[in-house]
């Protein structure tokens, strides 16, 4: 190898690994930066009123409870919807479906994956708010179950992928050996498939709350901004304002380096931390998992 | 190896493409007479701006508009930021904003350039008539929670808003749900739904028989229902138009503003003073608004 030759790799190498390790940098100066402009929140604000129910920033109301609570809501919401139907599309797709189904579905979903949030929120006002309000009998159909059905729409692609991709994953002669042992497909499918690539669905679900609990423009359009603290599940039914949707409706106004200012990165800040124990309950509940297995198989 | 010598190529042109795109972007900033005006705020006025400027600049070929929304707050800080030369606002300018741009060794300036009113509207459905202003700051407020109190249908009642940073949503609070009192701190009820967008109210008021909700008259449609609304039990009931806004007879009714750093000179200076033009404010008829007729800065 010549001189040059060798100074080429030394460049290469050192590109490739500074591309690498940028994510890692980039996650940092993200989190730096949320920090830096969020934290003088805590010295200007006491906790106690951030622990308020009202939030009206120009009259210097910061309680964060509501936007909490009208994530937390929304997601959950979505969660409940898109589960079944994201899980139950893929056992059809990875286990059931014939191959032209088969050939046909997996497209559509990728089409529906790509749909932007604005489009699925107009679609949210122009259908689901009056027949909701309609068939329900609510005062309005601008309400969290509004968002929740749009975030379950945006989720479901995502549910959908990853656990087909971890049922597809489960090997052939353990679906044999179940039908050999007089098991019908059902059995087979609830009691061998699943339990086999349920690490692989519990990431998909991670993933598709991760996906949700971010999504801003839909929720938006289509939730009413009302910050209510909702208390249960009977507030599906009564309009919430998320986070995300704060976060986009306010920042633009806002004087930089007001209280205001640092408040809407302080929530930057929870929504960092939430997406964060979100990821990390999925990977211990993942880790958790393979060890048990390989105490089985050992 | 030729892979390699490739590889290297791309990687080469990348930086140069990188290095390129940075030294663009540190180009010097157009000064304010070389036939450019940037010019961002208030959404409510911000069709208007559009108006006038394509009007302008298709007399004056050689100057450029650019004109954006965003809220009344978002053109102001952005006046102190140094990023527009006009600023559009539909409330007046707030101290705390004054004393930003002060802290930039200049002041803002204020020119009224329209007036507008703002109509209370229900879905076509809702029996309702009249509102007084009590009423409404009670509704919104959260004191009336339902249609029959005020003679209407057994409904509950959603209130619509504008969202926060919008400069209507700042003056219906302070002119209808605190009546124009400065020692009144009432909120607007939890629960009014604050939508982004003036679309977004009458699109719900439109679909919705329970809803109320405020909009500029420019953005009132014909498939909604605007309610005449009086000043007290004894003053009559109004409905929002030109006319009855420069006669000062409809109550809820508010100047438009347009804001400058410093006193205006060269092009935005003879923009401003267009502006003030008859011919300029004929626009300001066609889109729903209430044209200035002398002005006085």
């Amino acid at each position: 190898m010549g001189k040059f030759q060798k100074i080429q790799e030394l460049f290469v190498s050192g590109l490739i690994k500074v591309s690498g390790y940028s994510a890692i940098i980039f996650v940092l100066l993200i989190l730096y930066f949320l920090l830096s402009e969020g934290l003088p929140a805590l010295k200007e604000v006491s906790v106690q009123s951030l622990l308020e129910t009202r939030w009206y920033p120009i009259e210097d109301f910061y309680g964060l409870l509501p936007l909490i609570g009208g994530s937390i809501i929304v997601t959950l919401g979505a969660t409940l919807i898109a589960v079944p139907i994201g899980i139950g599309t893929a056992v059809y797709i990875a286990e059931v479906s014939p191959r032209w189904a088969k050939e046909i579905l997996k497209p559509m979903v990728e089409v529906l994956a790509g749909i932007p949030s604005v489009v699925l929120g107009f679609l949210g006002i122009l259908a689901f708010t009056s027949l909701l309000r309609q068939s329900l009998d609510l005062p309005t159909g601008l309400t969290a179950l509004t968002g929740s059905i749009l975030l379950a729409l945006i989720s479901i692609p995502t549910i959908v992928s990853v656990s087909e991709d971890a049922l597809d994953a489960v090997p052939r002669s353990y679906r044999d050996a179940a039908v050999a042992l007089g098991a019908t497909e059902w059995e087979t499918i609830w009691k061998v498939t699943l339990p086999a690539a349920r690490s692989g669905v519990i990431t998909a679900v991670m993933l598709g709350i991760g996906r949700t609990i971010g999504e801003t423009m839909a929720v938006m359009m289509v939730t009413g901004n009302a910050p209510i603290l909702p208390t249960g599940l009977r507030d599906l039914f009564s309009p919430v304002r998320t986070m995300t949707a704060t976060i986009a409706a306010e920042m633009g106004e806002v004087a930089s380096g007001s209280t205001h200012y640092h408040i809407l990165f302080f929530i930057g800040i929870v929504l960092f931390l939430i997406s964060l124990i979100v990821n990390l309950t999925a990977s211990a509940v993942v880790f958790r998992q393979r060890k048990r297995s390989e105490r089985i198989l050992s | 190896m030729r892979l390699q010598r490739y590889l290297l190529f791309v990687l080469f042109a990348i930086c140069l493409i990188g290095c390129r795109g940075k030294s663009t972007s540190e180009g010097p900033s157009p000064p304010s007479d070389s036939g450019y005006i940037e010019n961002k705020g208030s959404d409510t006025i911000v069709n208007l701006a559009l108006a006038w400027a394509e009007e302008y600049q298709s007399i004056h070929p050689d100057v450029r508009i650019s004109v954006t929304g965003g809220g009344s707050g978002t053109g102001i800080a952005a006046l102190f930021n140094n990023t527009v030369d006009i600023a559009n606002a539909s409330r007046k300018i707030k101290p705390e904003e004054r004393e930003a741009i002060e802290k930039n060794g200049t002041e803002p300036f204020e020119f009224v350039i329209a007036r507008d009113a703002i109509a209370i509207i229900v879905n076509p459905e809702n029996p309702i008539e009249q509102i007084t202003l009590q009423q409404l700051s009670d509704i919104y407020s959260g004191k009336i929670d339902n249609w029959k109190e005020l003679g209407g249908e057994d409904r509950p009642i959603v209130r619509l808003s504008r969202e926060v940073n919008s400069g209507t949503h700042v003056y219906f609070l302070e002119e209808v749900v605190r009546l124009g009192d400065k020692e009144n701190k009432t909120l607007f009820s939890k629960d009014t739904l604050l939508l982004p967008s003036s679309e977004g109210i009458t699109a719900e008021v439109r679909d919705n028989p329970n809803a109320i909700g405020y909009d500029g008259l420019g953005y009132v449609t014909p498939d909604v229902k605007v309610v005449p609304v009086s000043r007290g039990d004894d003053s009559p009931f109004i409905y929002p138009s030109a006319n009855t806004v420069n006669t000062d007879t409809y109550p809820i009714a508010r100047d438009l503003y347009m804001y400058t750093a410093g006193q205006p000179a060269g092009l935005v200076k003879i923009y401003l003073d267009w502006i003030f033009s008859p011919e300029a404010q004929v626009i300001v008829n066609e889109l729903g608004f209430v044209p200035i007729i002398n002005s006085d800065e």
